[in-house]
């Protein structure tokens, strides 16, 4: 058991009730997700397929639940609405794009685009 | 024929069904570093003591052909035996014939010997490696697994149930061993999931491999679908024999009382091992070694959630289930993945009549967005039900920290303990020192001329007038404020007065717990 001690400091701390406790972290929580609010005014693809359908042009005003464009995917045609309502503001794709998971398929500057607990 | 040629054909028939798929098919799966499934039976069991059920059962497919195959078995192995004398119920999946694949008949020798554990009253050990649905079968093997899981959900609390996954165990066939009460896990060897690489590949486009979705460590770490983890099947044979000896044979019973034995009190010294000060880390382990039998402890669910610790001990020649938070990790506590465990583990000790001794140090819950939003109310609250609805003794010991909400849901005397002992160095509060005067002496904190000093002021008073144990003992909310080393000795002696308890719940068809 010649096991050389670990030179580094292992420990971290986390704070509960404002007191500061010495202690391991554990695989999970250290790649726990970040919460990030959601930004409605970036449009990515659910899943990766093609687009088969637009239906806005840069610079269209649209409403929130308005068809934006047709992501075919597993052999479905996925409707993409507007979360909000809001101008086009670029359109990364054209038709027939094959896309990839969570890559931008357009932007829409949105005034209400957080929602807002006051 | 005479009896000796009918004994001669019947050597004949066993030879022919005992070959499994055959030399190429067993070859592979030797090479897999795997056993073959009657090798493992044997590996498990006491020598000689396996008696095989159904050896001649064969399959009844029709289609695809399937009347002109010839299955051994049909591909699973069933039977009876004994581990350290313990009476056993066992199957094992032989992945050699045609992928130990579920039929129609696969599936009744598994739900015979089933239902023959449930008549003894014995428990029931699954040894899982299977492709999944034989799928020439078509609806037939369906019902064979909603057969399992009906009798897995009948049996559970009545008979032990353990899984072991010695293979890949996919799709619907993984719910058998998750209704069971405690799971086998190999690395490199058990492989678990509900969709398979392939379909995540094709619907979501993302590349994972087999170890990585759903390999033995995934599942001893990150899901706890896992309770056990061994790095060789010889090794997860040694766990479910050490297991074994921890639990009864049915919930009429109580577990085998061994002879007693001291701890290793010099290895395991409390003085030493154990930090006052409330915001120092120690291995919580070190502390069930210092009370239990011979220093003996078997972690459950060791790698999971390991801001709690759950196990089998004995004291004084009994099993008692031990929970503990652990300092170590995450300062030790409540979370989602935690109560999850915790609330399993005092459930099953609850049913199969293993007293409860947890052993409290916590600041609280876990704060967290993501915490909140996984539904730590939810699974929090698990906790609560499990201690509340035990009847089994239940002592708590607290060492440390007893704050807020943890100090209620650590088996708290509210939650109906038996035995509530703390140690000189508990703090049983509302909270800790700092968030308290925080909140309490808000006004005066800010309005002081050096807020800090005022701050660090308040605190020391706080801490100097409740963080103690005395409060608390003052409203007898614990009964003996105890010297750390004097615990093995109150444990014993609870334990001994608790003997006879027998508290009945309210009449009810089952709780409703908050799954």
């Amino acid at each position: 058991m010649a096991r050389k001690k670990e030179e580094v400091n292992p420990y971290s701390s986390i704070n509960v009730d404002d007191a500061y406790y010495k202690t391991l972290l554990i695989k999970k929580y250290e790649n726990r997700k970040k919460w990030a609010k959601v930004d409605n005014s970036i449009i990515k693809a659910i899943i990766p397929g093609t687009i088969s359908k637009i239906f806005i042009n840069v610079g269209d005003e649209v409403k929130a639940g308005q068809k934006l464009l047709i992501l075919e995917a597993m052999k479905m045609y996925n409707q993409i609405l507007s979360p909000a309502d809001g101008k086009i503001s670029a359109i990364h794709v054209s038709e027939g794009n094959r896309v990839t998971k969570d890559q931008v398929l357009l932007e829409i500057d949105c005034a209400e685009n957080v929602i807002d607990d006051n | 024929m005479s009896l000796k040629q009918k004994s001669l054909d019947l050597k004949k028939r066993m030879r022919e069904a005992l070959e499994g798929g055959g030399s190429q098919a067993i070859e592979k799966q030797k090479s897999g570093g795997k056993l073959i499934a009657r090798e493992r039976i044997l590996a498990l069991l006491d020598p000689k003591t396996f008696h095989e059920f159904d050896l001649f059962v064969e399959h009844a497919a029709k289609d695809f052909d399937m009347d002109k195959k010839y299955l051994p078995g049909d591909g699973v192995i069933t039977g009876t035996g004994t581990i350290y004398g313990y009476p056993v119920c066992i199957f094992a999946q032989d992945f050699t014939v045609a992928g130990g694949s579920l039929g129609y008949m696969h599936a009744k020798k598994i739900t015979k010997i089933m239902d023959h554990a449930m008549k003894m009253n014995v428990p029931l050990i699954g040894i899982n490696d299977s492709g999944g649905a034989r799928i020439q079968e078509g609806v037939n093997s369906l019902a064979g697994y909603g057969e399992i899981f009906y009798r897995n959900t009948q049996a559970s609390g009545v008979i032990p149930q353990i899984s072991v996954i010695l293979g890949p165990c996919a799709g619907g066939a993984v719910y058998s061993p998750a209704l069971t009460d405690f799971v086998f896990v190999v690395d490199k060897i058990s492989k678990m999931f509900i969709t398979g690489p392939e379909v995540i590949k094709t619907v979501l486009g993302e590349e994972i491999s087999m170890e990585e979705l759903g390999g033995a460590k995934v599942h001893a770490e990150i899901t706890g679908n896992a309770h056990f983890y061994a790095e060789s099947e010889q090794e997860c044979f040694e766990q479910i024999k050490k297991l074994v000896s921890y639990i009864p044979w049915n919930n009429t019973r109580k577990a085998v009382t061994f002879i007693k034995k001291e701890p290793n009190s010099k290895q395991y010294n409390i003085e030493k091992i154990f930090p006052s000060n409330p915001k120092e880390p120690y291995d919580v382990c070190d502390l069930i070694r210092s009370v239990s039998d011979d220093s003996d402890f078997l972690e459950v669910q060791e790698l999971w959630a390991r801001n709690i610790v759950i196990g089998f001990g004995r004291i004084k020649g009994d099993t008692v289930g031990f929970i503990a938070n652990q300092p170590l990790y995450l300062a030790g506590v409540l979370d989602v993945d935690s109560s999850d465990k915790a609330a399993r583990f005092i459930r099953f000790c609850d049913a199969f009549n293993i007293p409860l001794v947890t052993m409290v140090d916590l600041p609280g819950y876990l704060p967290g967005i993501d915490q909140e939003h996984a539904g730590v109310i939810r699974h929090g609250a698990k906790v609560l039900y499990a201690y509340s609805e035990a009847t089994v003794p239940k002592i708590t010991v607290i060492t440390r920290k007893a704050y807020g909400g943890g100090y209620i849901a650590m088996c708290s005397r509210h939650l109906k303990a038996d035995f509530v002992f703390a140690w000189p160095t508990a703090e049983i509060a509302v909270m800790g020192p700092e968030g308290a005067a925080n909140i309490i002496f808000r006004k005066e904190i800010m309005e002081a001329e050096d807020p800090e000093k005022m701050r660090q002021q308040k605190i020391k008073e706080y801490k100097d007038k409740f963080a103690n144990p005395f409060v608390a003992a003052a409203y007898g909310y614990i009964d003996a404020v105890i010297e750390p080393k004097e615990t093995r000795e109150f444990l014993i002696h609870s334990l001994e007065i608790s003997q006879g308890k027998n508290e009945k719940s309210p009449y009810k068809k089952h709780g409703i717990p908050p799954f």
